[in-house]
């Protein structure tokens, strides 16, 4: 009887102190998570301005993504091209850091490397440095005479023709094909004339712009340092014996990696390709400070777009919209990704 | 996996280079000159913040100042920047300890108290790690102005003041934390307030040092949040927010020498934390990483 009491006095101060602990994380997260989640979903469905009170703004259902979705206008494309860029940002980044950080965490984890903090910390740097930061220093570096095209024009002999990379707005898959005489003159009629979510088929092939370009390499550059320590401890997890037992049957550097490294880091590649799809897919500071989303729109990302036409073109309910539509893309690619990498690989 | 590698040279013993040796000269050629394009960048914004204006023009990459200025750095202090620098310690401080407090008391909570609906709380905290930070800017303005949060210290610090992923850290890190300690406490009948203050909280310091990094160094460096929480007072800019808008108001007649100046103040503190604690900011991402 006295032991029962006890286990339910236990209870019940296990109850209390489990929801006092938790009560600040929960008042926040209810005020600045929760709530706010579920007044996004219905200011989408209004025409708040985001000047007047909240309150005045008028219930106008799914117009907003009707707009956005089947409606031709600029607004339409304009979130179809963002779509575009944000698309050809996630293509070029996520494959390039994955593949770099990998590659990297493998030479710098071979056992008899020396200086190998210095590398992990030098690589790593750039992580913790503010975004605002580093796109200052980037934008200095890809003005005409800046650096990046000094060293393009030493590592070519001179060959390399200065470029303004900000002010850039040429599509590197049209650079490609005007090599081949195919330019926007000389194009077939159905891709300049045939228009696709309000965005002529030319311009979806465009490729990423010179500019957006820009900005991928300095998030390529600025990601690989994390990417790189997640792919070293899982590299450290994977025991000796397994590569010193293909050694012994004569496996080449190749093969190890491809029979055994590869496969023994899937997990670690879906979460960093995971974390990757995640960050390309809201690029916003890099875009805010160095580009604006120019030149010619060609560097106007879905994260940028929110911010504009919330803040800047007081159409708050558009914006959530459009917030709301990237929170679906972004699942759906994680949900398709995960399908493709197997579900055991799940974390 | 040390002695089958070191063997490989010595059976080489025909006078040919051997494959280990190429594959080593290789590995540290192309590491040595990646590291290289860390560093250089850095080098040059620091040479660059210390030129003057001309010279900048008429050389951009070179890495010393034929003359050294401090002009770059004092026009900053005509931006007000002293005051974005202190208002940037202070959000970043106080979001850190907000998270110390609170995720540990929340971690602990979830890894080791019984209680009912955790798994509820638990669920709903890891549904919100789902949602891009990006889909909420929106609904936390809205949220703010509500509150008459925007353009307060408040709407700067409140909303950040626990994430989920601090309380993800800590309720990993005191799961692997041996329970007889706890045991031995609550026989000589301490509550679990005092278990937690008094027994588990000073072993988990590895974790609060971890936690102490990240929080910090998200705080320091955030840019969206200020961005939406300051509308008109420019004293309450963070570092960031106000070299970024900086950067906008000098329109096409950039002074690279203040952008840069600005950018290595924004560095610097991250730079001395991240050498100090360098240990532990890779065991932290390794160890949240791993985690997912």
């Amino acid at each position: 009887m006295t032991v029962a009491t006890g286990i339910r006095g236990e209870d019940r101060q296990n109850a209390v102190a489990g929801w006092l602990f938790m009560t600040p994380t929960i008042l926040i997260f209810s005020v600045f998570v929760i709530i706010p989640i579920i007044a996004a979903v219905y200011f989408s469905m209004t025409d708040w301005n985001g000047i007047s009170p909240p309150a005045e703004a008028t219930f106008i259902g799914l117009d907003n993504y009707k707009t956005i979705l089947t409606q031709p206008g600029i607004r339409q494309t304009d979130f179809f091209t963002a779509l575009k860029n944000t698309t050809y940002f996630a293509l070029g980044v996520v494959p390039m850091q994955t593949i770099i950080s990998l590659l990297l965490a493998v030479v710098v984890n071979q056992s008899l490397l020396r200086f190998k903090s210095f590398f992990r910390t030098t690589y790593y740097f750039p992580s913790i440095t503010s975004s605002v930061a580093i796109s200052l220093m980037f934008l200095f570096f890809y003005q005409k005479s800046g650096l990046v095209n000094q060293i393009l024009s030493t590592l070519t002999f001179g060959a390399w023709e200065p470029i303004a990379w900000m002010a850039d707005p040429r599509g590197l898959i049209h650079i490609a094909l005007s090599w081949f005489g195919l330019t926007i003159q000389t194009a077939p009629d159905f891709l300049t004339q045939t228009s696709l979510f309000g965005v002529p088929l030319w311009s979806w092939i465009s490729g990423p712009s010179v500019a957006l370009t820009g900005i991928m390499i300095m998030n390529t550059w600025t990601t690989i340092g994390t990417m790189m320590i997640i792919f070293l401890a899982a590299l450290q997890d994977i025991p000796n014996f397994v590569y010193e037992a293909a050694q012994i049957d004569g496996a080449s550097a190749w093969s190890q990696f491809r029979r055994i490294t590869l496969p023994m880091l899937r997990p670690t590649m879906f979460f960093v390709v995971t974390l990757g799809l995640i960050g390309t897919y809201q690029v916003f500071d890099q875009i805010y400070v160095m580009s604006s989303g120019g030149p010619a729109k060609t560097t106007l990302t879905i994260a940028y777009l929110v911010y504009r036409n919330g803040f800047n073109n007081s159409q708050m309910g558009l914006g959530a919209a459009i917030a709301i539509l990237l929170f679906i893309i972004i699942f759906a690619l994680t949900m398709i990704q995960r399908r493709i990498t197997g579900s055991e690989a799940a974390v | 996996m040390t002695t089958i590698s070191e063997s490989i040279p010595q059976s080489n013993v025909n006078g040919r280079v051997s494959w280990a040796t190429v594959k080593k000269v290789l590995s540290y050629g192309i590491l040595f000159l990646l590291a290289l394009t860390f560093i250089y960048p850095f080098l040059l914004a620091i040479a660059t913040s210390f030129k003057t204006l001309p010279e900048i023009n008429q050389n951009p990459v070179s890495l010393i100042p034929q003359v050294v200025t401090l002009e770059g750095y004092q026009r900053l202090l005509t931006f007000n920047v002293p005051r974005w620098t202190l208002n940037s310690a202070l959000v970043a401080v106080s979001i850190t300890l907000g998270n110390l407090l609170f995720a540990s008391l929340g971690g602990y909570a979830l890894a080791r108290i019984r209680f009912p609906g955790s798994k509820a709380v638990f669920l709903g905290i890891l549904g919100t790690m789902m949602i891009p930070g990006i889909v909420l800017l929106i609904p936390m303005f809205i949220v703010l102005k509500a509150l008459g949060f925007v353009d307060t210290y408040a709407g700067l610090i409140m909303p950040k003041l626990i994430t989920a992923f601090s309380i993800f850290l800590m309720k990993q890190f005191f799961e692997s934390v041996p329970r007889e300690l706890e045991e031995a406490a609550r026989i000589d009948g301490a509550s679990p307030l005092q278990i937690f203050f008094r027994v588990v909280l000073p072993t988990a310091k590895p974790a609060l040092v971890a936690l102490i990094i990240f929080s910090f160094q998200g705080a320091w460096n955030d840019f969206m949040h200020p961005l939406i929480v300051i509308t008109v007072n420019q004293q309450l800019f963070t570092l960031p927010l106000g070299l970024a808008l900086l950067r906008g108001g000098m329109g096409q007649n950039l002074q690279w020498n203040s952008l840069m100046a600005g950018s290595m103040l924004t560095t610097l503190p991250m730079a001395i934390v991240f050498f100090v604690f360098q240990r532990y900011f890779i065991e932290g991402i390794s160890y949240s990483g791993i985690k997912g």
